[in-house]
């Protein structure tokens, strides 16, 4: 009784100052005062849909589309990694883009890691492994900060996942370059400031990466594919969905084959359950 | 069944599955809901197992690049080999002349120094660093260690005296030291693994 | 304990005689999930949900200490480790989605073992204890999936570690050092990390042996149903083995292919994109969010924006940093104090019109309003909301629920389970 009479008595002051707070102004002390006001930036930032026709890899029965990560991994190669690190990822699971181990070898050498003299044991640098990871653009984060403006080119190896629709992010990101609507900005106090660039996808609307994907043609496809800023930035898109998640398609072809043998061996608990109860619940009149 | 009144009870219920005959029904459905319920089980022991086999970048350094063309006869290099020390030794003249005289047939693990090295490059000897008896590391590769009474490489932990092709000569190893799979890239490089 | 027609074990074999002299553990699993244990045969699939909740915990620690080979809690690596599972280790990223949600699918059923309890007021005399212990161990389970959270040390493993422990730092004069103890340091970093990981693979064990403790004193009374009347006879139960052991197997795997399209199709539906970024104390995220099950909770905590001061005076009584954490903590310290504030003699819900309607259109809305708003920006209107909401969950435990127990009138009961089954019953001779 007394558990119950205390309960009562907790439960009703609670409730009373929740109510009061929130229904009658000033009862409170609001400790952060009145509820900001709507980010301006949530208004102007418009969501992407992705390239036209989605990717190879979407949906369910969705698989890679090789020539697409080689072109990807050439714009990544030719355009990002000037800026962009790629630190999970090793020159050999390049060998899952249909590369030969000598073709691997070769790419590996085209790069440039960091290394050690046999003779001295001085840091100097070495062509690239298979085993070697994608080199660092540079040597920290204060050097990366202080060539861009202050802003630190993240990682790419995660960045599909890193961010929400990454896939269809990134292509947008990179598509949505542009001139903003000077009268909009100005209302919602976005003008973009001297050395950051407009970019209507990006959620702070201004971002400190220049559009890297300036021009068609930019990059000259091995495979004759027409270099268009879409179709580079579909590419590369793709190929940081495939550096974001290796296992992607072996994973949805495992499921589905986990799913059969499930919905199989469901079936037949059901029917075991069914039998082993028949009889036990008769139906009620 | 239809014969059920409210004060059946569950014993009564299972008399009857039990059925005329006394034995209760095996019924094919439930020995292959059971059956299936253990194909699932088993197989997720799959990954489980497998999770502890070398990873995919243990496994891509599997094979190891050396450049042997810095080594004098006479002198060793020690480099790493899946991450076990692995011996490459330019023999000396003299070296390959003690190990070619030795009768073969008293060996405790007959192979001659030809079948040890690459044709064209019997002066130079690729061994594992790995003593056959328990995995210690043999003396003998760096200059001024203990190479032992047959001049090749000496194991401190339990007295093993390999010969000048890292045959065993001495002491508890069944085995000479191990020639791993090895090929010259160049007449500079071997690849080893 | 158990009912007087209850099946005992009889060992067959020379083998199995020898072994239940010695140590009678098959005769235990018989009489606790086998044949020897009568359990009422009316239940529905809601009482399936205690049996999955033990196979995800099973799920859990087999799937983390496989993951434990492979991780290293040390602040540098940690987030690489976590991406060397992923790429490397075999099956890794099998391993790695299984168990973040395993973590989901654990509390999923965990919640409807909860409210399934609710409901059917299974917290009621004489099932007490078997509630206080259900507490206890969702209470850890809580611990411990916050601290696996960590463990990636991701953005939100980072922040989220900051946010928890800082939870610590309302509480007046001690509340400070008390989160630099916690953390070994003014920020998360490796010691925090490291603790964390231990208490991480420590807690579920803990938790192993209180839901033996669970089950132990679940077979005490026996297990409830869904009328609330208490097995009188022979005719209102079943063997668990074959009848449950059945049911359960069914349920199992119609929740394996729930488990099995999130797993393989949508294994980051559930997490938060940002703990793809590895941590960084130099920036927060726009949107500090716990994981999902955490959602009500942390409505609650959110709920108070100011301070609690006597009226018209300004005189601050309870910080509102403290006040949310009260709130937090004691929305689910409620809940053991539940068996007495319900009274009612009637156990299910079914034949207590009143107490149903408030559950249906009162408790299970705020629920979903709570979920709801814990993942949602704090800014208005969820502030109010979540205001409100946290109000009528309080309101609903504490008043409601005594009061209705007081002035309802139940709906007749049947005289026992078999007449709830087959619509008739003789009593028993």
């Amino acid at each position: 009784m007394t558990i119950r009479l205390g309960g009562i008595i907790a439960g009703l002051a609670i409730t009373a100052v929740l109510v009061l707070w929130s229904l009658v102004p000033g009862f409170m002390n609001f400790a952060f005062g009145p509820a900001p006001e709507q980010q301006p930036s949530y208004a102007f930032y418009e969501h992407g849909e992705g390239p036209e026709g989605g990717f190879s890899f979407d949906g369910p029965l969705g698989t890679w589309d090789v020539a697409q990560l080689q072109r990807g991994y050439q714009v990544y190669k030719e355009v990002c990694s000037a800026c962009h690190s790629l630190k999970f990822v090793a020159f050999r699971n390049l060998r899952q883009l249909s590369y030969s181990e000598a073709e691997v070898e070769a790419e590996a050498k085209s790069w440039t890691v960091p290394g050690i003299d046999p003779n001295t044991g001085e840091a100097t640098t070495r062509p690239g492994k298979p085993t070697d990871a994608f080199p660092m653009p540079f040597p920290n984060n204060i050097a990366a900060a202080a060539a861009n403006n202050n802003a630190i080119p993240p990682d790419l190896s995660l960045i599909t996942k890193a961010r929400h629709d990454g896939s269809n992010y990134v292509y947008d990101l990179l598509t949505g370059y542009g001139e903003p609507d000077p009268v909009k900005a100005a209302k919602v106090g976005f003008e973009t400031p001297a050395g950051l660039h407009f970019n209507k996808h990006f959620p702070n609307v201004n971002i400190a990466m220049a559009p890297p994907l300036a021009i068609d043609g930019q990059v000259s496809y091995a495979d004759g594919t027409a270099a268009t800023i879409p179709q580079m930035a579909t590419d590369v898109a793709a190929f940081l969905t495939w550096t974001a998640e290796p296992s992607l398609v072996e994973r949805k072809q495992t499921g589905w084959f986990v799913l059969g043998f499930l919905l199989f061996a469901t079936a037949l608990a059901f029917l075991s359950y069914k039998q082993i109860w028949a009889g036990m619940k008769p139906k009620k009149k | 069944m239809a014969e059920m009144s409210g004060a059946t009870t569950p014993a009564g219920a299972s008399e009857m599955t039990e059925g005329a005959d006394g034995i209760r029904r095996r019924d094919w459905i439930h020995v292959a809901a059971l059956s299936t319920a253990g194909v699932g089980g088993a197989s997720l022991l799959f990954p489980l197992v497998s999770q502890m086999a070398p990873s995919a970048d243990v496994l891509a350094q599997s094979t190891t690049e050396v450049d042997v063309s810095a080594i004098q006869p006479g002198q060793a290099i020690k480099v790493m080999f899946r991450k076990q020390p692995l011996f490459v030794r330019r023999l000396t003249a003299d070296e390959i002349k003690l190990a070619n005289e030795v009768d073969i047939s008293s060996l405790r693990d007959p192979q001659t120094l030809t079948e040890r090295t690459k044709e064209g490059h019997e002066d130079m000897l690729v061994t594992m660093g790995v003593c056959t008896h328990l995995g210690c590391v043999p003396l003998g590769a760096a200059e001024g260690e203990n190479k032992g009474e047959y001049g090749g490489y000496f194991c401190p932990c339990h007295g093993s005296h390999y010969d000048t092709a890292a045959r065993i000569r001495k002491g508890p190893a069944p085995l000479n030291l191990v020639v791993p799979e090895y090929s010259f890239k160049t007449d500079a490089v071997i690849r080893v693994g | 304990m158990s009912f007087a027609w209850a099946k005992q074990y009889e060992p067959q074999s020379a083998f199995t005689k020898w072994l239940d002299e010695k140590l009678p553990l098959p005769r235990l699993v018989y009489s606790a999930v086998g044949a020897g244990y009568p359990v009422p045969r009316n239940l529905n699939y809601m009482w399936n949900f205690g049996v999955l909740a033990g196979f995800f915990l099973v799920i859990q620690i087999v799937t983390g200490v496989v993951l434990a080979m492979h991780y290293a809690a040390n602040s540098e690596v940690a987030f690489g480790t976590v991406e060397h599972i992923m790429r490397n280790v075999n099956y890794g990223w099998m391993l790695r989605y299984a168990h973040a949600n395993g973590a989901s699918f654990f509390f999923i059923v965990i919640y409807l073992h909860i409210f399934r309890g609710f409901y059917y007021s299974s917290y009621k005399a004489p099932r007490e204890m078997i509630w206080l212990l259900g507490v206890v161990i969702f209470l850890l389970m809580m611990a411990t999936a916050f601290m696996g959270y960590v463990l990636p040390w991701g953005q939100m493993s980072f922040w989220g570690a900051q946010v928890i422990t800082g939870l610590f730092s309302a509480i007046p004069i001690v509340g400070e050092p008390l989160q630099v103890w916690l953390l070994g340091g003014f920020a998360p970093d490796n010691a925090a990390l490291n603790r964390f990981f231990s208490l991480h693979f420590l807690l579920p064990f803990v938790i192993a042996g209180v839901v033996i403790l669970h089950i132990w004193a679940l077979h005490i009374p026996g297990s409830s149903n869904p009328t609330g009347v208490e097995v009188k006879q022979e005719s209102d139960t079943v063997p668990f083995h074959p009848y449950y052991t059945a049911k359960d197997g069914f349920g199992l795997g119609v929740v394996l292919i729930f488990f099995t399209l999130m797993v393989f199709f949508l294994p980051n539906a559930l997490g938060h994109p940002d703990n793809y970024i590895e941590a960084n104390p130099l920036s927060t995220p726009a949107l500090i969010v716990p994981e999902w099950y955490f959602y009500p909770f942390y409505a609650i905590l959110r709920a108070f924006t100011g301070d609690l001061t006597i009226p018209f005076t300004g005189i601050v009584l309870i910080p509102a940093k403290l006040l949310g954490v009260i709130a937090m903590f004691g929305s689910i310290l409620v809940w053991f104090i539940l068996p007495w504030l319900d009274k009612s003699p009637v156990r299910s819900g079914h034949y207590r019109p009143l107490f149903r309607k408030f559950f249906w259109f009162g408790l299970i809305p705020t629920m979903a309003a709570l979920f709801y708003l814990g993942g949602a920006h704090a800014e208005e209107p969820y502030i109010m909301l979540s205001q409100i909401f946290t109000a009528y969950y309080f309101l609903h435990f504490l008043v409601i629920l005594p009061i209705v127990s007081q002035i309802e009138v139940p709906k007749p009961l049947p005289f026992s389970i078999t007449e709830a089954v087959t619509g008739k019953d003789k009593p028993a001779e």
